[in-house]
C-alpha cells in the first residue's frame, strides 16, 4: 500500500476529529450546567435564573450544532478512509456506534429541540426534565463513543476468525465493561465539565470586568466555580492513568510519555523536565522527583514501571510469534480444516497483529530478516518527545484548574465576586482547557501508534485503497468548510456574548441590588423565609 | 453460548431492519430534506422563510439521528457493505457530508443575524443541504442496483476500480431524481400539515403536485430500465445461509432482467411497487384538496413502497460487483457474526420502542401549525 495514502488519511482523521472535539466537551459540560441553572430557576421561581439558563442555552445551541454537524463526518470517515479497518473490526467496533445512536443520540437530539422550543409548551418541571434528558443523552453518547475508542486501546472480548478474515466478538460484556473505556469515559466527561465551567466562568468574569449584567454574571460565576472545582478534581484524580498497566501498548504509552527509556528500580521517579532524544534513546537534562511515578502508575512501592527497552524486547518476541500466526492464516485460507495450521494458530493467534507490523516493510512477513524485525519492534514506540510534552502541558492545565477553581470557589463562597484578579484569571484562562483536551487526544491516539487496534491491526494496514488526489481533495474541502464554520461560529459566540443575556427582552430596571449581595438564601436565590412585614 | 435465534433468521431480520432504518430516515428526515430543498421556492420573503424553517425547527435534529443510526447499524450489522459503499463512493460521500454539515448550521445560524446577505447565503446552504443528499443517496441506490466496480483480495481488502463520474449514468440519475422527487413530495406534504394557511402552503401544494407526478413517472422509467436495459444480477451458487461471512465463496453474475425474478416467484411482492404508485396518487389528491393527513400519509406510503421494491427485488443480494463475480455482497455473506447480530437485535428491541415513544410524544407536544406572528414575537424561534 502507498504509505502516503495512510499518512494523508491519518492527517484528515486527526483534523476532523480534533475539530469535532472543540465542540463536544463544551456540549457535555454545559448541558449539565444548564440543568443545574434551570433547577435553581424551578426551585427558586426567580426569573433571573430563567434568563441565566436561556442565555447560556443560546451559546450552548451555537456550539452544539457544530458538534452534531462535525460528528457526522466522524461516523462516515471510518468507512470512507479506513475501509479495511471497518471490515476488520466492524463486528465489534460498529456495535457501540450503533447503540450510541439508538440509546444516546436519539435522546439528546430529540429533546434538544424541545429544550429550545418548549419553554411555553411545557410546565416548569417538565421542561427541566427535558433539559436533563438532553444532558443525559450527550453524556451517554460520550460513554458509547469511548467504549468504541477504549476497545481500540485495549481490545478485549474478541478473537480473529480466519474464515472471515476479521476480528469477531467473543464476549460483548467485556467490550462494554472494558476498564480502559470506563477510565477514559470518566476522564473525558470530567474534562468536558471543566471546559464548560471555564467557559461560563470566563465569560461571566468578562461581564464583571466590563461592569455589565453583573446579576447574571455573579450567579453564573458561583455555579461555574463549584462545578469547575469538582470537574477539575475528577479530571485529574480520575485521570485515565489507571489503564496504563493493562496492556503492552498502554504500558508503552506510559513509558513514552515519561520518556522512560531504560529500566529503573521500583518505585520509579517522575520526570518533571527533560529533553527526550528519540535517536539516542535517552532523555537529556532530566529533572526527576523520586518515587512519584511508581506510586501513581503501579499504586505500589515495589512494582517496576516497564521501560521502553524492555517493551521493545517483548514486541520483538511477539513479532516472531506473529509471523507463525500469519503463516498459519495463509494456510487456513486455502484449507480451513488443516489441523496443523489450526494448532499453530491456536497457539500464536494472539500475536497475529504483531506479525502484520512487518507488512510495512515486506509483502510476506515470513521473509523478514532480523534487522527488519528489529525495525518493526522499534516501530511500537510512539513519538516520545511529542508524548512527553503533550502530557506535561495537559497535566499542568489540570493542576492549574484545581488551583483556579479552588480559589474561585472560596472567593465566591465569601461573596468576593468583585475581585479583579480572579476575574482576569478567569478571562485569561479561557483557551487553556481546549488546549489541554486536544493534547489529551494527541496523547491517547499518537500514543496508540503504530496500532489502529492495539496489538491487532497496524494503522498502516487499516486505510482504504484511495488515491492521493482523492485524499487531497477531501482534506482541502474539509479545511475550507471547517475553517469557514469556525470563523462563523466564533463570530456568533462573540456577538451573542456582546449582546448579553437581555438581547431580546430588555434589561429589567431593578436588577441590582440582588439577593446575592446578602448572605441569605445561600447566594443562589433558594427560597428563604419571608421577612416579617 | 447457544443463541436463541439461528444465524439465518438473524440475517433476514437485519436485512429487514436495514429497510426499517432507511424507511425511518426517509419518513422523518425526508421531510426535512424536502422542506430545505423547497425553501427558496415556496417562501419568497424573510418572514415566509422563517415560518417555513420553523415547521421543522424543533424536530430536524432528532430526525437526522435516523441517518446516524443507519450508518452505525450498517457498520455493526453489515460491515462489508459499510466498508465497500463508503470507501467506494468516496467523493460522493464527501459531497453528501459537505451538504449535510451545512444543513444543521443553516437551521441554527440563519436567523442569528438580520443581514440580508447572511440569510440569503444560509437559505441556499439549506437548499443544498436538502437537495444534494437526496440526489446522491438516490444515485447511490442506483449504483447498488447496477453493481459497483469493486473486488476483494484474499485478505478481504477492498479495491475500487471506478471514480466519481462513473457513478452518474442515465439509470442512476433517474434513481437520484426519484429520490429528490420523493423527499420533495414529503416536504411539500409536511408543509401542507405544518405551515400556516397562506401563500407558502399553497405554493408547497403546487410543488408537491409536480413532485408526486415526478415520483410516478420516474419510478416507471426506473422500472423500464430494470426490465429492458440489461440491469440485474443473480447469485449462481447455492446459498450457505448460516455460513461464515466471506464473499469469496459466493458467485454473483450479471443477468439481464434478474431484478424481476423475485416478483415472478412471489407475485404478492407486486404490492410494494403498487403502494409506491398508489401512495403518490393519494398524496397528490391530498395536496390538491388541501387534506394534509392524506398528503403526508400518501407520501409516506409511497416512500415505503418504493424502498421496499428495491429491497425485495434484490434479495438476497445487497451489493453486486460489476467487475468480480466472487466479490458481490449478499445477506448470507456480508453480515456481522451471529453473536453481534443477536446482541444488536436485543439492543434494538429494547431501545427502538423507547425512541419511538418519546419521539411521538415530542411531535405531539410540538403539534400545530408554524405561524409568523408567534415566530416574530419570540426570540426562541429560528
Amino acid at each position: 500500500m502507498d504509505l502516503s495514502v495512510v499518512d494523508l488519511s491519518r492527517l484528515q482523521f486527526a483534523l476532523t476529529a480534533m475539530y469535532h472535539f472543540l465542540f463536544v466537551p463544551l456540549t457535555l459540560g454545559l448541558s449539565f450546567m444548564l440543568f443545574i441553572m434551570e433547577s435553581l430557576y424551578v426551585m427558586s421561581g426567580r426569573e433571573i435564573w430563567k434568563r441565566i439558563t436561556k442565555f447560556w442555552a443560546t451559546l450552548f445551541g451555537i456550539n452544539f450544532v457544530l458538534g452534531v454537524a462535525t460528528g457526522l463526518t466522524m461516523e462516515f470517515e471510518f468507512g470512507m478512509n479506513w475501509s479495511y479497518y471497518s471490515h476488520y473490526v466492524g463486528d465489534i467496533f460498529g456495535a457501540p456506534l450503533a447503540i450510541e445512536g439508538l440509546m444516546a443520540f436519539f435522546l439528546e437530539a430529540t429533546f434538544v429541540g424541545l429544550m429550545f422550543f418548549g419553554w411555553d409548551k411545557l410546565s416548569k418541571p417538565a421542561h427541566l426534565f427535558v433539559t436533563f434528558l438532553t444532558a443525559l443523552g450527550t453524556n451517554l453518547s460520550a460513554l458509547w463513543i469511548l467504549v468504541a475508542n477504549g476497545w481500540m486501546q485495549h481490545p478485549v472480548g474478541a478473537a480473529f476468525n480466519p474464515q472471515t478474515m476479521r476480528m469477531e466478538v467473543t464476549d460483548f460484556l467485556a467490550v462494554i465493561l472494558n476498564p480502559v473505556a470506563q477510565a477514559k469515559f470518566v476522564h473525558t466527561v470530567s474534562a468536558g465539565y471543566l471546559i464548560a465551567a471555564a467557559f461560563v466562568f470566563g465569560i461571566s468574569a468578562l461581564f464583571m470586568l466590563q461592569g455589565k449584567w453583573t446579576a447574571v454574571a455573579k450567579r453564573s460565576m458561583t455555579v461555574a466555580a463549584s462545578f469547575g472545582l469538582l470537574a477539575a478534581l475528577s479530571t485529574v484524580v480520575l485521570g485515565d492513568e489507571s489503564g496504563y498497566t493493562l496492556t503492552d501498548n498502554q504500558k508503552m504509552k506510559l513509558a513514552a510519555l515519561e520518556a522512560a527509556w531504560t529500566p529503573e528500580k521500583a518505585p520509579a521517579g517522575i520526570t518533571l523536565f527533560g529533553i527526550p532524544d528519540s535517536a539516542a534513546h535517552t532523555t537529556r537534562y532530566a529533572v526527576k522527583i523520586p518515587w512519584v511515578l511508581g506510586l501513581i502508575a503501579t499504586r505500589s512501592i515495589d512494582k517496576p514501571v516497564a521501560s521502553i527497552y524492555e517493551l521493545v524486547a517483548v514486541a520483538e518476541d511477539r513479532i516472531k510469534s506473529g509471523v507463525l500466526a500469519y503463516q498459519a492464516v495463509e494456510q487456513l485460507k486455502l484449507k480451513p480444516a488443516d489441523p496443523d495450521a489450526n494448532r499453530v494458530f491456536a497457539e500464536h493467534g494472539r500475536d497475529l497483529g504483531y506479525g502484520l507490523l512487518l507488512k510495512k516493510y515486506v509483502a510476506d512477513p515470513a521473509s523478514a530478516d532480523q534487522a527488519t524485525i528489529d525495525k518493526a519492534a522499534w516501530d511500537t514506540v510512539p513519538n516520545v518527545p511529542l508524548m512527553f510534552w503533550c502530557f506535561r502541558i495537559m497535566a499542568f492545565a489540570g493542576f492549574f484548574f484545581i488551583g483556579l477553581f479552588g480559589v474561585a470557589f472560596l472567593m465566591m463562597a465569601l461573596r468576593r465576586h468583585e475581585s479583579r484578579w480572579i476575574q482576569w484569571a478567569g478571562v485569561l484562562a479561557l483557551p487553556l482547557p481546549w488546549i489541554a483536551v486536544e493534547l489529551g487526544w494527541v496523547l491517547a491516539e499518537v500514543g496508540r501508534q503504530p496500532w489502529a487496534i492495539d496489538g491487532v491491526l497496524p494503522t498502516s494496514l487499516g486505510a482504504s485503497s484511495l488515491s492521493r488526489p482523492e485524499l487531497w481533495a477531501t482534506i482541502a474541502g474539509f479545511t475550507l468548510i471547517y475553517g469557514a464554520l469556525a470563523v462563523v461560529e466564533i463570530g456568533l459566540i462573540i456577538r451573542t456574548v456582546r449582546r448579553g443575556p437581555y438581547a431580546h427582552t430588555g434589561e429589567p430596571a431593578g436588577e441590582l441590588p440582588t439577593r446575592l449581595d446578602t448572605p441569605r438564601g445561600g447566594g443562589l436565590d433558594l427560597p428563604v423565609p419571608a421577612p416579617a412585614e | 453460548m447457544a443463541l436463541p435465534l439461528d444465524y439465518m433468521t438473524l440475517r433476514v431480520i437485519w436485512w429487514a431492519l436495514l429497510g426499517v432504518l432507511l424507511i425511518g430516515f426517509t419518513l422523518t428526515d425526508g421531510f426535512d430534506l424536502g422542506v430545505a430543498a423547497l425553501l427558496p421556492f415556496v417562501a419568497r420573503n424573510d418572514n415566509e422563510r422563517r415560518m417555513t424553517i420553523n415547521t421543522v425547527g424543533p424536530t430536524w435534529e432528532g430526525n437526522q439521528v435516523w441517518l446516524i443510526l443507519g450508518g452505525g447499524a450498517i457498520f455493526a450489522a453489515w460491515p462489508f457493505v459499510y466498508a465497500v459503499a463508503f470507501s467506494g463512493f468516496y467523493l460522493a460521500m464527501f459531497l453528501v457530508l459537505a451538504a449535510l454539515i451545512l444543513r444543521p448550521v443553516g437551521f441554527k445560524y440563519r436567523s442569528k443575524r438580520p443581514s440580508k446577505g447572511w440569510r440569503a447565503f444560509w437559505d441556499w446552504a439549506l437548499f443544498t443541504g436538502g437537495f444534494v443528499p437526496a440526489l446522491v443517496f438516490g444515485v447511490a441506490v442506483g449504483n447498488v442496483l447496477s453493481g459497483a466496480p469493486f473486488s476483494f483480495d484474499s485478505d478481504l481488502r477492498i479495491a475500487y476500480h471506478g471514480n466519481l463520474l462513473g457513478l452518474f449514468t442515465p439509470f442512476t440519475l433517474v434513481c437520484g431524481l426519484l429520490s429528490v422527487a420523493m423527499t420533495t413530495l414529503h416536504g411539500a406534504a409536511w408543509l401542507t400539515v405544518k405551515a400556516e394557511i397562506g401563500p407558502v402552503r399553497d405554493r408547497a401544494r403546487a410543488f408537491g403536485d409536480i413532485a408526486a407526478t415526478g415520483v410516478i413517472v420516474l419510478f416507471a422509467i426506473g422500472f423500464l430500465f430494470v426490465r429492458f436495459t440489461g440491469l440485474g444480477y443473480r447469485m449462481v451458487t447455492a446459498p450457505d445461509t448460516s455460513g461464515p461471512s466471506n464473499p469469496l465463496h459466493t458467485a454473483i453474475i450479471p443477468a439481464p432482467g434478474a431484478w424481476l425474478d423475485n416478483f415472478a416467484a412471489y407475485p404478492w411482492m407486486w404490492l410494494a411497487p403498487a403502494l409506491g404508485v398508489l401512495g403518490a396518487v393519494l398524496a397528490m389528491t391530498g395536496l390538491r384538496r388541501g387534506w394534509g393527513a392524506a398528503a403526508l400519509g400518501g407520501s409516506a406510503v409511497s416512500a415505503i413502497g418504493v424502498i421496499s421494491t428495491v429491497g425485495l427485488s434484490m434479495f438476497p443480494i445487497l451489493l453486486p460487483s460489476s467487475v468480480d463475480r466472487h466479490s458481490g455482497l449478499t445477506v448470507w455473506n456480508a453480515s456481522s457474526s451471529h453473536t453481534t447480530l443477536f446482541n444488536m437485535l436485543v439492543a434494538t428491541v429494547i431501545f427502538l420502542p423507547i425512541v419511538l415513544a418519546y419521539t411521538s410524544w415530542v411531535f405531539k407536544v410540538l403539534w400545530g401549525r408554524s405561524d409568523t406572528r408567534t415566530i416574530l414575537a419570540s426570540p426562541d424561534y429560528y
